[in-house]
């Protein structure tokens, strides 16, 4: 039953991209000869004008031009043209780092507002303001002040993901079961061991649901990020196919972004999923 | 017109006087000469042979009779050879063309991707750069603020900025203060006002009220060109029209997207917005004001003083590659250098339409014009002080200026003009001069009553 139900699902699935990419082949087809214009003229202009093609690139478009980066992904022609392989790799690089540096400082700090109601209380309201600000609206501060471009994107990335993995972490280690915590008082169990042998375990799923959801904001947050500083990375790639007007390398850079964007969820949720035990 | 005589021919003088014979001296010679423009000469190696072997045969003839004598004896090119044996003038000249080693190889000098930048571009592909003993790694940038961030920052040695932007840094104004300056001129010319497919009947701008123009900076050539013409058409640019600050790929999305009326933008966006079929050139901005300059090419104080040497190398590397750009029968090939994903990342086609002048103006005709974008790099003062004109009259700076000084602590004149004479290059005589915008004449040395002639300006 369930196989079938992924068969037919899977076919829904094709029938749905097929229909997207037909209305999108139609919709982006040429109209012809917009306008006559005399040759020498109509050499000086671009497919557009002349052929009235669609300022939109059709499906066909994309894909000769998605198979194009796909055959040298790892192209180094200078520092402002890499391939796309390499643009991916510094924006996951800078996630990478910035992330990191969040698990750091979020979660150790997260159990220690977790375990003290004063500490909870205390902190409360700064985390509640910093929390909604943009991490793009650190951007310019961060480049001031810190006065280095890549080292701003990753304190961005760093400053955009701590927020859900503190609170989360808070969250998760305040509810742990008073039961739980009892038994380990009665066994005389001291404060660091309680934190790593039951704390930990007990609030992992939720820590990691965090971590997930930083994952996430992190990965919108550096493609914005790096249109905006520039020199490499994937949002650089981006701003400046945008520079270009070329709309196709766009749609490629979106989807890429799309994809990598989901192997980065998969594997945190994958994490989730091992540290999660029935009740 | 080189200011470098051919030290071998008899009837030049080394000294005095001039090689016309009209002028009374050398030096009026060359001021007439470069009344307007400073020409480059022909080939770099020989101009840079002729400053050698000319220094050379100073020393060996102190008295111009005997030098004459000389080389009337045995001629010219006798002259040379022999000359050559004692002075090895091929290795002078290479020694001469580095001049001062460079204290730093390694820059990164940052560029906004338009032909504006052409000569800071253009210097990588081409070897100019490595021609004058650096390393020079050109780096794209999304922005004219975040430019200015990054050179402040010193992530960049130096930068494209626009034109006016040294100035505004240098004052405070949109940035913290930081002294500035700016060796070289990038581009003169090379903009446009773009206006969309549907205003092609509406020529006349009193019919442009209510309109809406984007425009890429502030502190731009862009925006004071932009306003001067519409205050020169009764329009006031503050009321009467909106303005707005919009990165250039996005004023074509703009238009096609019947978002903006039009732009005044620098070159190959207005090509390009004509290339996609969503605009008109309506005018270039060389009619407003033919030789305005553009883009600068900008480094800060600090740069230059904790590294003269690399600074000198790569103001000459710029004033070369402004050299080379400025021919006519080299664009063809910068506009292929330059067109690359890896520098301006534009189609060909519109790079070169833009660079060698002959080009669709949206309307179905075909327009040529050599000088839609030149090259000249001598930092005029005066250009300096129009823009300061500009400021204050837009109510971007208040209060008195000190117009000379601000130019002449921005915009390096003087060294520049010591940098090109050392490479053969004639600049001209002063770094003043006057010009017309439109008609209206503007005098350098009195720029308060150059603001107090308009009518239409922020009251202040």
């Amino acid at each position: 039953m369930t196989s079938s139900l992924r068969l037919r699902a899977g076919l829904v699935s094709i029938v749905l991209l097929a229909a997207f990419l037909g209305i999108w082949h139609l919709a982006t087809r040429s109209t012809g000869t917009a306008a006559t214009m005399s040759p020498e003229y109509a050499k000086l202009m671009g497919l557009t004008a002349t052929q009235g093609k669609s300022a939109m690139p059709g499906p066909l478009d994309v894909g000769t031009k998605l198979w194009e980066h796909l055959k040298r992904p790892f192209y180094d022609n200078g520092p402002n043209d890499k391939g796309l392989g390499i643009q991916l790799g510094y924006s996951i690089a800078r996630v990478g780092t910035g992330y990191l540096l969040a698990v750091l400082v979020a979660i150790p700090l997260g159990f220690l507002i977790g375990m003290s109601p004063l500490l909870s209380k205390a902190l409360d309201p700064f985390i509640q303001v910093l929390k909604p600000i943009s991490p793009l609206a650190w951007m310019p501060l961060a480049l001031y002040t810190i006065k280095d471009s890549s080292v701003s994107a990753i304190f961005v990335i760093f400053i955009c993901s701590i927020w859900p993995m503190l609170l989360n972490t808070v969250f998760g280690v305040a509810s742990v079961r008073k039961e739980w915590i009892n038994v380990a008082r009665t066994l005389e169990v001291g404060t660091v061991r309680r934190a790593f042998t039951v704390i930990l375990p007990a609030a992992a799923p939720t820590i990691l649901t965090g971590m997930r959801i930083s994952i996430g904001i992190a990965w919108l947050v550096i493609v914005a990020a790096e249109m905006l500083v520039g020199g490499t990375g994937i949002g650089y790639f981006v701003w400046n196919e945008w520079n270009n007007l070329s709309i196709t390398n766009v749609i490629i850079a979106i989807l890429l972004i799309g994809v990598v964007g989901m192997l980065l969820d998969q594997i945190l949720a994958r994490f989730t999923r091992m540290v999660t035990f029935p009740e | 017109m080189s200011t470098f005589d051919d030290p071998f021919d008899s009837d030049r003088n080394l000294q005095a006087g001039c090689v016309c014979g009209q002028h009374r001296s050398a030096r009026e010679h060359e001021q007439a000469a470069s009344a307007l423009r400073c020409d480059p000469v022909e080939s770099e190696e020989k101009r840079y042979e002729g400053v050698v072997a000319s220094a050379v045969m100073r020393a060996m003839f102190p008295q111009d009779v005997a030098r004459r004598a000389f080389l009337k004896s045995v001629g010219a090119s006798t002259a040379l050879a022999a000359l050559s044996q004692f002075f090895p003038l091929k290795t002078a000249t290479e020694v001469f063309a580095q001049a001062g080693a460079p204290e730093k190889k390694d820059l990164k000098v940052g560029f906004i991707p338009i032909t504006c930048a052409t000569p800071i571009i253009m210097a990588a592909p081409l070897g100019f750069y490595a021609k004058h003993g650096l390393n020079v790694e050109v780096v794209k940038t999304a922005g004219w603020a975040v430019i200015r961030d990054k050179t402040i920052n010193k992530e960049y040695d130096a930068a494209h900025m626009l034109a006016p932007m040294p100035i505004a840094i240098s004052l405070g104004l949109g940035a913290n203060a930081i002294p500035f300056a700016v060796p070289a001129i990038e581009n003169i010319n090379g903009q446009g006002i773009t206006l969309a497919m549907k205003h092609k009947d509406k020529r006349d701008p009193k019919d442009w009220k209510g309109m809406k123009f984007a425009i890429p900076f502030d502190y731009s050539m862009h925006n004071y060109l932009l306003r001067y013409y519409l205050a020169e058409h009764g329009l006031d640019p503050d009321i009467d029209v909106q303005l707005r600050s919009v990165p250039p790929p996005e004023m074509v999305a703009n238009l096609r997207a019947d978002n903006i009326d039009g732009f005044l933008a620098p070159d190959n966006i207005c090509q390009r917005a004509i290339y996609d079929g969503v605009g008109f050139m309506h005018i270039l901005s060389k009619e407003i004001w033919d030789g305005h300059p553009c883009c600068s090419f900008a480094a800060s104080r600090e740069f230059i003083t904790t590294a003269p040497n690399s600074f000198a190398a790569l103001t000459r590397a710029i004033v070369d590659a402004t050299a080379y750009a400025s021919k006519a029968e080299n664009r063809k090939q910068i506009a292929e250098a330059i067109a690359p994903a890896n520098y301006i990342n534009a189609p060909v086609t519109v790079l070169e339409q833009v660079l060698t002048g002959t080009y669709a103006d949206g309307l179905g005709g075909v327009k040529t014009d050599a000088k839609r974008v030149d090259f000249d790099p001598f930092p005029w003062q005066s250009f300096a002080v129009w823009m300061l004109t500009q400021m204050k009259r837009w109510g971007q700076i208040k209060g008195d200026v000190d117009y000379k000084a601000v130019a002449e602590q921005v915009y390096l004149a003087t060294d520049t003009k010591k940098l090109m004479t050392e490479m053969g290059l004639s600049p001209p005589a002063s770094a003043y001069k006057s010009f017309a915008v439109m008609g209206k004449n503007f005098d350098p040395a009195k720029p308060e009553d150059y603001v107090a002639s308009f009518k239409i300006r922020k009251s202040s």
